[in-house]
């Protein structure tokens, strides 16, 4: 392709990042020095245009080393992926983590997001600020999936490597240790202190977490591990997909499609290759239960996606894991590096022929990326926007081509499909949602964290297990896309259609409890706030409804009645189109969390 | 040998549209149903070179059995579907779609949505005078284009039509995110410092006039821009070999704007910047 | 900052007139300066030359060939199709007895491989490209010839910088691997070629190591592209001016020729050969007979019977030889015995290769008249200058594009002050010299045309109108044809087949002007996207691209001779010398400059290109010069 580039110069440090990735440059034409035989013969073409896919790592490998995009590196990493500077750049401007102006190596994140919010999250960023000087650059956010220990902040310095740290619950001191020490931060918890059910033996899904060595393949082994694709390549890839229709699985994401029919769907496609893709891009604000999985039982995951591949026919799967997940990223990676060493994945799988291999891709800070087909352009390297469909991503997904995508839980629950068998499993939750659920719980409770409970236990047994607080005044289920419930629909079955019966969602498993400490017009602007800031632009009812939605909630926070009784009809009227004529789940449910609270709590009634 | 090029005959499909059976080529659009039918479904984001992009959800219909709203322009027609166009829920998303828009952005140029702001009875003003707008100054970097983002509705036509659809320039790209998401080139930089080539199909499928030819632009500020005293004849362009028809807009023979037709077998609408801009020669009069 | 706007031409809006060379021109009527040229013409009979233009209308060229042919009894009629594409006409006929690209535009949407030879089509066919990049996306693999990585080879799966002047080494190492890699189209080489045999020993000493120690490029890329091409199911070969500009042009045409017949990448959808034609009309130029050796139609001038066909139509006696082309024009300048010359619509003083010798042998003859739209560099020289409408938007009639589609073009605006149509002026100076011609309008021209020529005969403007254009061969006002030509050459029927395509049995003839010690540098010429030729037109408008003329050498060059972007060196040949600024561009090699010639005014840039002319097209060797790049006393910095 006829490139233009502007005359910026990489630095050494980001020529030697892209280069860690991509391996050192080929020819002159691609950045390294000119010689004879360049100026005779060069290669490009469709080789050359078909690396496009390592576009993000590489801004994460520029983002990682210096901190911020310049322009000398990425026109770098634009030469050396035949990428047009205008779509990079296109690109790089659509993931918050990036920043194409300078700014410091160290960034702290700090959420304020609902939980964070509700537990002190203003005056945490007001005191870091005040604490840290201008060597740190304070980055007010979205839920960064800590939720558990709120409020919560993510310190990340750039560097060689690259070096982070958690602090959460965070103070402002401890907050400001990790900005200014990453390396001398403390160590997180384990992951297990986010399941306060850890060690009881029921648990299915959450079982080995807390029990065994997350790093340890051996580990894992020992407690079961790789049974489940022992006994996948008993029955072959037809018998794994009628035992996943059998057990009645659906998507755990929110959609509730049936995992069994989108399996068949993707491995009965003509076209070839077929991608396996993983959604771990956990941004639901108030949903940690991918993080506590990967980083408590990560090779629970690699042998699912396994099995999954091997029932689809695929070959090669990318898990899609939020950039804001740090030690679930190094947990991951090693379990991969592991299994791959010792044959688990690979050209030939258990020795039994079948060739996977999985990549981790990071996402950046978006929340639609989690949207199935904003994954796919995110993975390719485009912006991550949603695509239209049909096409489904069964008949044409990553890289045009047949691709099953499922979430971190949904694919941990075939492992105990496969061991236990279909019916036992369907034996589990109620006769249309079966199985064991993950709950994310946290806000005014006592002990927040992931529950495992069958399905069809109410929300009332889920809040009392994690110890409400007293004045609870609403819960909010499947976080920002979600909806409201009052303190007297406790006794909601939490099933999918028993959210559907009363009305509200089941969604990502969120249940996010508060009392009076917040007042509920500074709850709904924030989660206005988040969608306004999260909408990817790309369709005129999500870009604009998103802004005038928050705008009206910004004229009634303090009004009530007939004082807001205009913008409350103006707000149903855009949530209508909203919800209708939107391209993606984002814009459709933009609206939902807010009409819930004035419909079902009388918010400024 | 004597051939008449037809192309390979497709299969005709049938479904219910408006209540009305309607048959069409397989691989239509519901949009190209509705058009073949008569039906004035808006459209802003659409172009007829362009594979849709669906982004303005103007033209947006039911069908039977879809949760939410359809875009006509993508929806490929099935037989048997069910479609509506002209639902109370259907209009009335159009209705919001245009009423966001012009809330936010400048349509005075954008052809035909006068109309449409009628017929939906849309009311932009209602979101209040501190309804966030665009509000940018017209971005005059070169002597001949004009960006006006204020005018500028995302449509993606251009950066379609820059890109691989087209022109494979990839001057342009959506930069940034929801609300403040824009088209600019790499570093948001001035025209004159990016991959741009000038050939002018930005212009050639821009809805709003956003972006716009600077003769026109400079004409339009003089008040002196005056279509219908204009007339449009079709040439064939005299730099090079390859024959790409020219539509000459002129107005007191002046040439005031070079486009191609669109069905035309040479360019499909496409120009270079010669043929866009090259004219100039025959009207150093004096 | 450096003035981009090179010279504007103003609109010529009177005819000039002038008593001697020595006076300034002075405004004249019609009748007075019709008269002039009629008498300047009517005194030099028997010495006139006709300048046609290819790029006015087909019926213009029409009129101009009947004018030189009826009125002036010669056949020294042609244009500047000459300074660039007439190679590809006499190789394309020579091989398959017709002149044109054999495909269409969008047959290379739909082909597999995609050749393109010393053409820089981004820049210079800016939209033929967007139907290559149509093919790239839909899966071709595109292969670029050429001596510098342009935006072109930068698409390409396999860019070959080859030696400027080494493209028959090329083709026929290319030609020979095909060969022995068994890959040869042996059914089709038996049916539908002759001289094969005389091919295959022509090529055998081309191994793939020679042709690497002349063009520079590494073996194994050729044999890639060979493989790639023999092997495509369908293939497009595509070249421009780097194949055509050269003293043996015809050779090389033909050579890239043999290789479509060598694998049978001819006469099939999506598989052909597309010179790409640089001006708007160059093809229907020579279709209209606006050349020494064809009559409209592309017909045979030495064929008796078809001589018969025209002399009965026009009334005439045509001589029965050919005339003389462009350059022996020139030559006969020098001579003395062409003395009067009619040039319309061209610019010879400026884009002739040797612009000094071209200006000095202008100035020799007794009688000039130009008839243009500006008064150029040419118009200047003359004895009466006409004012003429612009061809694409003053003017009504057709013109014949790449794929040899005849398109109407149409008047848009009205002519400035007293400026008339080709047509007309012409008429009325065939009527002053004693032939009445009737034509109401450019449609009665185009209906003798399509009276006289059996490929034009089904195109009536309505059809012209209806199809958006059609493609020759059109016999019939009912049919169309298919895209692609020689569609014969598959029959198996060999009296359907009709004449076999002979293989051109061509030998490497370097560039005549060598490089040595005191030329070190190749300078190699072509086209900017925004500009166009001498410029006349494409100044008119301010490009932001537009950076003036340069001398562009690689970073090696730069460095070596100590310059920097933007200072001005002293560039010499073996002919001239220009004073021009440097340009750096990394997809040039050490010893490889590049200059265009956009910006005469500025720097003529043919004052160093070489008047080595092919012997079988007379067209120039602008590609290939031998330069000397000198660093200024004092270093003068233009940005």
């Amino acid at each position: 392709m006829d490139l233009h580039f502007g005359d910026s110069k990489p630095t050494d440090d980001e020529r030697a990042a892209v280069d860690a990735l991509l391996g050192p440059p080929e020819s002159s034409w691609e950045g390294a020095d000119r010689s004879d035989a360049d100026l005779r013969w060069a290669r490009g073409g469709r080789a050359a245009r078909d690396r496009r896919d390592l576009l993000l790592p590489g801004l994460h490998a520029l983002s990682d080393r210096v901190g911020w995009i310049s322009e000398g590196g990425l026109d770098y990493l634009c030469r050396r992926l035949t990428v047009p500077p205008a779509e990079a750049y296109g690109v790089a401007t659509f993931y918050a983590m990036f920043s194409l102006r300078p700014r410091p190596a160290t960034v702290l994140h700090v959420c304020t997001d609902l939980a964070c919010t509700a537990a002190g999250a203003a005056d945490l960023c007001a005191g870091v600020e005040a604490g840290l000087g201008p060597g740190v650059s304070v980055q007010r956010g979205p839920c960064l999936g800590l939720c558990e220990r709120a409020p919560a902040a993510l310190a990340v310095r750039a560097g060689d490597p690259v070096r982070t740290a958690v602090s959460a619950p965070a103070t402002v001191r401890e907050a400001v240790l990790a900005a200014t020490a990453p390396d001398s931060a403390p160590e997180e918890p384990p992951a297990a202190t986010a399941v306060p059910q850890a060690g009881d033996p029921g648990l299915v899904l959450l079982g080995r977490v807390g029990l065994v060595d997350p790093s340890s393949l051996d580990d894992y082994r020992a407690h079961g591990g790789y049974t489940a694709l022992r006994r996948a390549f008993e029955l072959g890839p037809a018998g794994v997909i009628r035992e996943v229709t059998d057990s009645g699985l659906v998507g755990r994401g929110g959609a509730a499609f049936p995992t069994g029919r989108k399996w068949q769907a993707t491995a009965s496609q003509p076209d070839h290759p077929h991608y396996l893709v993983c959604n771990a891009d956990e941004s639901e604000p108030g949903t940690f239960k991918d993080r506590v999985l990967l980083e408590g039982d990560p090779y629970a995951l690699v042998e699912a996606m396994t099995i999954a591949a091997y029932a689809t026919g695929a070959h090669q799967g990318y898990v899609y894991l939020r950039g804001e997940y740090p030690r679930a990223l190094r947990r991951l990676e090693h379990a991969i590096a592991q299994a791959r060493a010792r044959g688990f994945l690979g050209d030939d799988v258990l020795g039994q022929g079948h060739a996977f291999d999985i990549e981790i891709r990071r996402g950046a800070g978006a929340y639609i990326c989690g949207e199935e087909t904003a994954l796919f352009n995110s993975i390719e390297g485009y912006r991550g926007e949603p695509r239209s469909k049909p096409p489904f991503p069964v008949e044409k997904g990553l890289f045009g081509k047949p691709t099953v995508e499922n979430n971190v839980e949904t694919l941990v629950n075939v492992l105990p499909i496969l061991t236990m068998g279909a019916p036992a499993y369907a034996a589990i939750g109620t006769g249309k949602s079966t199985g064991p659920k993950l709950f994310c719980v946290s806000g005014s409770v006592d002990r927040p964290g992931v529950y495992e409970l069958p399905f069809g236990a109410t929300l009332g047994e889920v809040l009392e297990l994690a110890g409400v607080r007293p004045g609870l005044r609403a819960v909010l289920l499947g976080g920002a896309a979600g909806g409201f419930v009052r303190p007297d629909e406790l006794d909601i079955p939490l099933t999918f259609e028993g959210t559907r019966e009363a009305g509200t969602t089941l969604g990502s498993g969120v249940v996010m409890a508060f009392d009076d400490s917040v007042p509920l017009p500074r709850l709904l602007l924030r989660i206005a706030e988040f969608f306004r800031d999260e909408s990817c632009g790309q369709c005129v009812p999500c870009r604009v409804g998103t802004v005038r939605q928050e705008e009206a909630l910004h004229r009634i926070v303090e009004r009530t009645g007939a004082a807001a009784a205009d913008d409350i009809a103006l707000l149903r009227e855009v949530g209508r189109a909203l919800r209708d004529a939107s391209i993606c789940g984002l814009g459709q449910t933009a609206w939902n969390a807010v009409e819930s609270a004035i419909d079902r709590l009388g918010a400024y009634a | 040998m004597t051939v008449t090029p037809l192309g390979i005959p497709r299969r005709l499909l049938e479904f219910t549209l408006d209540g009305q059976e309607v048959r069409v080529p397989e691989g239509s659009t519901v949009l190209d149903a509705c058009r073949a039918a008569g039906k004035d479904v808006p459209t802003l984001c659409q172009g007829d070179t362009l594979r849709p992009k669906n982004a303005c959800r103007v033209c947006v219909v039911e069908v039977e059995g879809s949760r939410t709203l359809v875009p006509a322009c993508s929806r490929r027609a099935e037989p048997g579907m069910l479609v509506r166009t002209d639902t109370e829920r259907a209009r009335h998303s159009r209705k919001i779609v245009l009423e966001l828009l012009a809330s936010s952005v400048d349509l005075s140029t954008t052809e035909r949505v006068a109309g449409w702001i009628k017929e939906y009875e849309a009311k932009p003003d209602r979101f209040g005078p501190d309804a966030a707008r665009l509000g940018e100054e017209p971005r005059v970097d070169n002597d001949l284009y004009v960006r006006d983002y204020d005018k500028c509705i995302l449509c993606y036509k251009c950066v379609d039509a820059c890109g691989d659809q087209w022109q494979n320039t990839f001057a342009i790209s959506v930069s940034g995110r929801g609300f403040d998401a824009r088209i600019a080139v790499e570093q948001d930089a001035p025209l004159t410092d990016s991959a741009c080539v000038y050939c002018g199909n930005c212009i050639e499928v821009c809805p709003t006039g956003a972006l716009s030819f600077k003769s026109e632009f400079d004409m339009r500020a003089a008040g002196t821009w005056d279509e219908t005293k204009q007339t449009e004849t079709t040439t064939v362009c005299a730099y090079c070999g390859v024959g790409c028809n020219l539509t000459l807009h002129v107005q007191d023979n002046e040439i005031v704007k070079v486009t191609s037709p669109h069905d035309n077998p040479v360019t499909h609408g496409n120009l270079c910047i010669k043929g866009r801009f090259g004219y100039q020669h025959v009207q150093n009069r004096d | 900052m450096r003035k981009r706007q090179p010279k504007t031409y103003t609109r010529l809006t009177h005819p000039l007139v002038r008593d001697s060379r020595d006076e300034p021109f002075r405004r004249a009527s019609w009748e007075e300066a019709l008269d002039r040229a009629a008498r300047g013409l009517d005194r030099n009979r028997g010495a006139f030359g006709m300048f046609s233009c290819a790029r006015a209308t087909n019926e213009m060229n029409y009129v101009a060939q009947k004018f030189a042919r009826v009125v002036m009894g010669t056949n020294n009629v042609d244009s500047c199709n000459r300074t660039c594409h007439a190679p590809s006409v006499a190789g394309l006929s020579a091989a398959f007895g017709s002149g044109g690209g054999t495909s269409s535009y969008e047959e290379i949407e739909h082909t597999d491989v995609i050749v393109m030879w010393g053409s820089n089509a981004r820049f210079a066919h800016p939209i033929f490209f967007q139907h290559v990049l149509k093919g790239i996306r839909n899966g071709a693999r595109m292969y670029a010839v050429d001596p510098r990585r342009t935006s072109t080879a930068e698409w390409a799966e396999s860019w070959l910088g080859l030696n400027v002047g080494t493209d028959i080494p090329m083709a026929h190492a290319i030609g020979r691997e095909i060969i022995h890699a068994g890959l040869a189209n042996d059914a089709f080489i038996e049916r539908a070629t002759t001289g094969f045999e005389e091919y295959r020993a022509l090529v055998e000493p081309w191994t793939l190591s020679l042709a690497e120690k002349v063009t520079g490029v590494p073996a194994r890329a050729i044999r890639e592209l060979a493989h790639a091409y023999a092997r495509a199911e369908r293939a497009q070969l595509c070249w421009t001016l780097g194949i055509t500009e050269h003293h043996n042009g015809t050779d090389n045409v033909r050579a890239l020729i043999n290789l479509s017949l060598l694998t049978g990448q001819v006469g099939r959808y999506g598989a052909g050969l597309q010179p790409l034609r640089g001006q708007n009309n160059v093809q229907g130029g020579g279709d209209m007979g606006a050349i020494p050796n064809r009559l409209p139609g592309f017909q045979d001038i030495l064929d008796a019977d078809t001589r018969l066909k025209f002399e009965s139509a026009w009334n005439t006696v045509i001589e029965p030889h050919h005339g003389l082309n462009l350059t022996e024009m020139f030559e006969a300048m020098e001579a003395g015995s062409l003395r009067a010359v009619y040039c319309v619509g061209e610019n010879p003083a400026q884009s002739e290769a040797d612009s000094e010798q071209a200006v000095r042998r202008l100035r020799q003859l007794d009688f000039l008249l130009v008839q243009d739209i500006f008064l150029t560099r040419t118009a200047e020289l003359a004895d009466v200058v006409l004012p003429a409408t612009a061809g694409w938007a003053e003017t009504e009639g057709t013109t014949t594009n790449s794929e040899r589609r005849v398109q109407r073009v149409r008047r848009a605006v009205t002519p400035p002050g007293e400026a008339r149509e080709d047509v007309d002026i012409i008429c009325e100076l065939a009527a002053r010299l004693g032939h009445d011609w009737k034509y109401a309008d450019s449609e009665a021209v185009w209906n003798e045309l399509r009276s006289l020529s059996p490929d034009h005969h089904g195109m009536t403007y309505e059809r012209l109108e209806e199809h958006q254009g059609i493609q020759w061969p059109c016999p019939s006002t009912e049919d169309l044809e298919p895209t692609f030509l020689h569609g014969r050459l598959w029959e198996k029927d060999p009296a359907r087949r009709g004449m076999p395509a002979p293989f051109g049995i061509v030998r490497h003839d370097p560039p005549v002007d060598l490089t040595d010690e005191e030329y070190p540098v190749r300078l190699t010429t072509g086209r900017r996207l925004d500009s166009y030729n001498t410029g006349v037109q494409s100044g008119g408008y301010a490009s932001p691209l537009r950076r003036g003329e340069y001398v562009e050498l690689s970073p090696e060059d730069a460095e070596h001779y100590g310059v920097v972007v933007g200072e001005e060196v002293q560039v010499s040949s073996r002919r001239g010398s220009v004073v021009a600024p440097v340009w750096i561009d990394p997809a040039l090699r050490p010893g490889l400059a590049f200059m265009t010639m956009h910006f005469p005014d500025e720097v003529d840039t043919n004052q160093l290109t070489i008047e080595a002319t092919c012997p079988i097209a007379g067209t120039a060797e602008f590609k290939a010069s031998a330069i000397r790049i000198e660093k200024l006393p004092v270093a003068t910095i233009v940005r």
